[in-house]
């Protein structure tokens, strides 16, 4: 009987046997995420040496280590911006229905498939000093010289924003579609203009899907690894955290430092991510009307 | 059709995160019987038919068929029917498949199958559209095969959540009485939750007013309409006009209150002593226009078909709702009066 | 029709720019992928094929394609007899701590593959699965199984509940409901979700390349490895890879898009229910 009431009392709750079907899903997670980032911490505070920080204190202590954090901000923070600032007007412009606009979202969609190679070679043929780019640059007498765009800060900062751009793209096309468009009409009745409406309706109802899109976008762009190490500049100027990790643990072999720079890693990506869903706290959250 | 004389709810209780949406129901439905379950959103009556349908688990009490307690049975080993207010039309199958699945999950043989989902969906009168997908009909015509999905299956009790709320009015008439008909022809013993009260008197054959989960008052429609229990009922069976009050005088059964610079002659419903706040209760179609009364200015009237609803004022500002059979002037000078039957005073 | 404003000039005048730039970004890969020698000049001196077929042989592409297939259909399987149920429950029930679950799943899809995979591809060696196919399709489960919870909970979440009831009204089992209603139910939801994770195993690039052994690279991996390799193999056989790489995402992605929405293609984001 008290079994029986028990139960009563939990399926009030919401929790009865239908609950196991998060099961398998929760091991999963459990097993391949919590455990082996929870080994990884632990592992991080066993260095060869010194002491329980060690590890910490090797990548805090060593500039080359330390800046590397400065490197992948100055490129993922940049490059998140720019690819959600410049979806903001395109996909605006792009609201309601017009012919192409299927074909026209799939061209600016297509840089997905394109993967970090593709785009890594072609960064280099494109913008190679003897590429088209720089022909085209000295063949209108822009420039004399080539201009360097590869192995550089430029490369890679180019290839985050054709891998990143599309995905903020149709994020913030989806957000601004899922915004009912009568609200727009309704200010205008009002007397708001073309400026009036897109600042005061429909970019306050906008900014918590800028502020989720530009977190997807910066992950994105912070885990930036293959592209630093083909058109980057992988032991200088694009030396990004990632590749310091990389390197500790797989041709160092350093295990407890390469998880360090992972923890360092995810703490600081957690810290902005933070940081901005805290910002977006601060907007009307609610609904905005419309299908989405 | 099982067979059952009764289904008795004994003290069923509900609560969600430890308010209470249900508390202390209790109801004996008597076979063939029409019940209206009737109030306002929130006062309980949807969790009451899930409760009975027994797509929700009860916090206490029980519910018996005869002898069999069922609260312990899972819905689909009930054998009730249910009619949902978006009509929860399964949108992959067709009408044919839609009202046959029932019997199909009780695996009965095919030529009975057929036979039977043909004979519900004649009864529904949707024998053209047998073989259109539910996104394909009209909100009408989707209503008709819940009704006929429901009924396919003889069940022992039909459970009905507000089935009419997504019509609009001509199509709400028509359906009502094709409910009522089917209810009597098939001798169906149907529960029916409802937000309307217009609905439910003149479907059911008894109704059930609850308010913040709790049963205000059982009865009869006549019992309803003209006798309501408290000021709540009487708000919801049409009493417009409900005036906060002081008692003057009691005299038996009838008693003279005064407030707001009106006086008026009531029957009282509980028990009332002089020097109580009470509240008067009158139907707008109570309130006549007549040679003596209270004078009264009107300031809204709008047409009603036969007649007119007037919105006047009295002198000390309170709003009357009256009817008149001749269109009055607006800001036109009138005396309105009721008959000391018409006037329930309720102990508030 | 609208008139176009000064803005909308600018807007679509950078889109083009883009666009532009873009193009000649692909087409610079493919002409020298069938390029016979390019130096210093706008144009090769002759074209070819033979990179391709030099390609094929050199890099082993069938055996590499092989794996790519088995990893990304076994991750596909995998993460969708996982991750349907568990969005069933999160669409359909409240309980307590579905917050704290709700935000389980969302991490790993927030967090740089880099960042776990470290440690994941450690915790993989300790137990002997890296280096194998095994490996790689765990290591590729951490963000699939989220992946396909967060664009089911909510497809699930638009199918009216009263459905589910109503079968359970007419006698229907739990089991009879999920096999009768719900399934057919989900099938679109449920193709969306196998194409994106498709497409997103395809080209995961960190978590293969921490787990993978010689013989379980994927096409991004051994495309990474051949070009970062300089020198050992012609840059034109690398760059005829990349345009096999990306012609097949290409396929994919079409094929995705005829079944989904183009923004599914990124994650249907939704903010934390309540």
């Amino acid at each position: 009987m008290s079994d029986t009431a028990l139960r009563h009392r939990l399926a009030e709750r919401g929790v009865d046997r239908q609950l196991l079907l998060l099961v398998p899903g929760l091991a999963c997670v459990l097993a391949l995420f919590v455990y082996p980032f929870a080994y990884g911490i632990g592992l991080s505070f066993q260095p060869a040496s010194g002491g329980v920080l060690g590890a910490y204190r090797a990548f805090f202590t060593d500039a080359y280590q330390r800046d590397t954090i400065a490197t992948t901000l100055g490129l993922a923070l940049p490059a998140a911006i720019l690819n959600v600032a410049a979806s903001v007007p395109i996909a605006y412009l792009m609201r309601g229905r017009f012919r192409g606009k299927r074909f026209l979202t799939t061209i600016l969609v297509v840089p997905i498939t394109l993967g970090t190679v593709l785009t890594a070679e072609g960064l280099l043929n494109y913008l190679g000093p003897t590429g088209w780019f720089n022909r085209a640059l000295m063949s209108i007498g822009v420039i004399d010289e080539p201009v360097r765009l590869t192995n550089n800060y430029w490369g890679v900062f180019f290839s985050l924003v054709i891998t990143g751009f599309p995905f903020a793209f149709l994020l913030i096309l989806s957000y601004l579609s899922g915004i009912d468009p009568t609200l727009e009409r309704a200010a205008a009745t009002l007397g708001a203009g073309r400026w009036q409406r897109f600042s005061r309706i429909t970019l306050p109802l906008l900014a918590p899907g800028l502020a989720t899109t530009f977190c997807l976008t910066f992950v994105l762009a912070f885990s930036v690894f293959p592209s630093a190490v083909l058109v980057g500049d992988p032991a200088g100027s694009t030396r990004v955290v990632s590749i310091a990790a990389y390197h500790a643990a797989y041709e160092a072999y350093d295990y407890p430092l390469g998880s360090a720079i992972a923890v360092i890693m995810g703490v600081v990506e957690l810290v902005v991510v933070a940081v901005v869903l805290g910002l977006r706290s601060l907007f009307y959250t609610g609904s905005t009307g419309g299908k989405g | 059709m099982s067979d059952f004389a009764e289904l008795r709810l004994d003290g069923v209780r509900r609560r969600f995160g430890g308010r209470d949406a249900l508390t202390g129901l209790s109801l004996t439905i008597r076979r063939g019987e029409f019940i209206a379950l009737l109030g306002p959103s929130g006062c309980g009556k949807s969790t009451a038919l899930n409760c009975l349908a027994g797509l929700l688990p009860l916090s206490e009490g029980s519910i018996w068929q005869d002898e069999t307690r069922l609260d312990t049975v899972p819905p689909e080993r009930r054998g009730f029917g249910m009619v949902f207010q978006n009509y929860a039309l399964f949108p992959h199958l067709s009408v044919r498949r839609n009202v046959s699945f029932g019997l199909q999950m009780r695996r009965l043989p095919r030529d009975e199958v057929r036979r039977r989902t043909d004979e519900a969906i004649k009864l529904v009168r949707l024998e053209e559209h047998a073989a259109k997908l539910p996104g394909q009909l009209s909100g009408g015509q989707q209503q008709r095969v819940a009704i006929a999905r429901a009924i396919v299956l003889e069940p022992a009790l039909v459970l009905m959540d507000e089935p009419l709320s997504n019509l609009d009015a001509k199509l709400r008439l028509e359906m009502r009485t094709e409910i009522r008909r089917l209810h009597q022809s098939l001798g169906l013993t149907t529960v029916y939750v409802t937000h309307d009260q217009e609905e439910a008197l003149s479907l059911a054959d008894r109704l059930v007013v609850l308010r913040d989960g709790r049963v205000e008052q059982i009865g009869t429609p006549q019992e309803l309409h003209n006798r309501p229990a408290n000021r709540h009922v009487a708000d919801f069976m049409g009493y417009r006009n409900l005036l906060p009050m002081k008692v003057k005088a009691v005299h038996g059964a009838t008693v003279t209150v005064d407030g707001a610079g009106l006086t008026l002659d009531g029957t009282a419903v509980g028990d009332v002593a002089p020097g109580d706040d009470v509240v008067a209760g009158i139907r707008p179609e109570d309130l006549l226009a007549g040679e003596h009364g209270v004078p009264v200015t009107v300031e809204v009237v709008e047409y009603q078909g036969r007649e007119f609803a007037v919105e006047a004022r009295t002198g000390e500002g309170v709003a009357l709702h009256l009817r008149a059979l001749e269109r009055p002037a607006v800001g036109e000078r009138i005396t309105v009066t009721a008959a000391p039957s018409r006037v329930l005073v309720f102990a508030s | 029709m609208r008139r176009l404003t000064v803005g909308a000039w600018l807007v679509w005048g950078a889109v083009a720019f883009f666009l532009i730039n873009l193009a000649a970004l692909i087409g610079a890969v493919v002409v020298n992928s069938v390029g016979r020698r390019w130096f210093d000049t706008w144009l090769p001196q002759g074209w070819t094929t033979h990179w391709y077929a030099s390609a094929w042989k050199e890099f082993g592409l069938l055996q590499v394609l092989v794996v790519t297939l088995e990893v990304a259909l076994l991750v596909v399987a995998i993460s969708v007899l996982v991750g349907v149920p568990a969005s069933y429950v999160l669409a359909r029930r409240s309980f307590p701590g579905r917050r704290l679950v709700y935000l389980l799943f969302l991490l790993p899809i927030l967090m740089p593959p880099i960042t776990y995979g470290i440690p994941l591809a450690t915790v993989l060696y300790k137990y002997g699965f890296a280096g194998h196919l095994a490996g790689v399709v765990l290591a590729n489960l951490v963000p699939s199984i989220p992946f396909v919870i967060l664009t089911m909970t909510p497809f699930i979440e638009q199918i009216d509940q009263s459905v589910e009831r109503a079968a359970r009204m007419c006698g229907a089992r739990t089991w009879q409901i999920f096999a009768r209603i719900l399934a057919p139910l989900l099938v679109p939801g449920i193709l969306a979700a196998s194409i994106l994770v498709l497409v997103r195993t395809v080209g995961m690039f960190e978590l293969t390349f921490l787990t993978a052994g010689p013989d379980s690279q994927t096409l991004v991996v051994a495309l990474y490895y051949s070009m970062s390799a300089a020198g050992i193999r012609a840059q034109q056989s690398v760059d005829a890879m990349a345009v096999l790489y990306t012609s097949s995402m290409l396929v994919l992605l079409v094929a995705a898009l005829r079944f989904v929405n183009p923004t599914q293609l990124v994650a249907r984001v939704k903010d934390e229910p309540d």
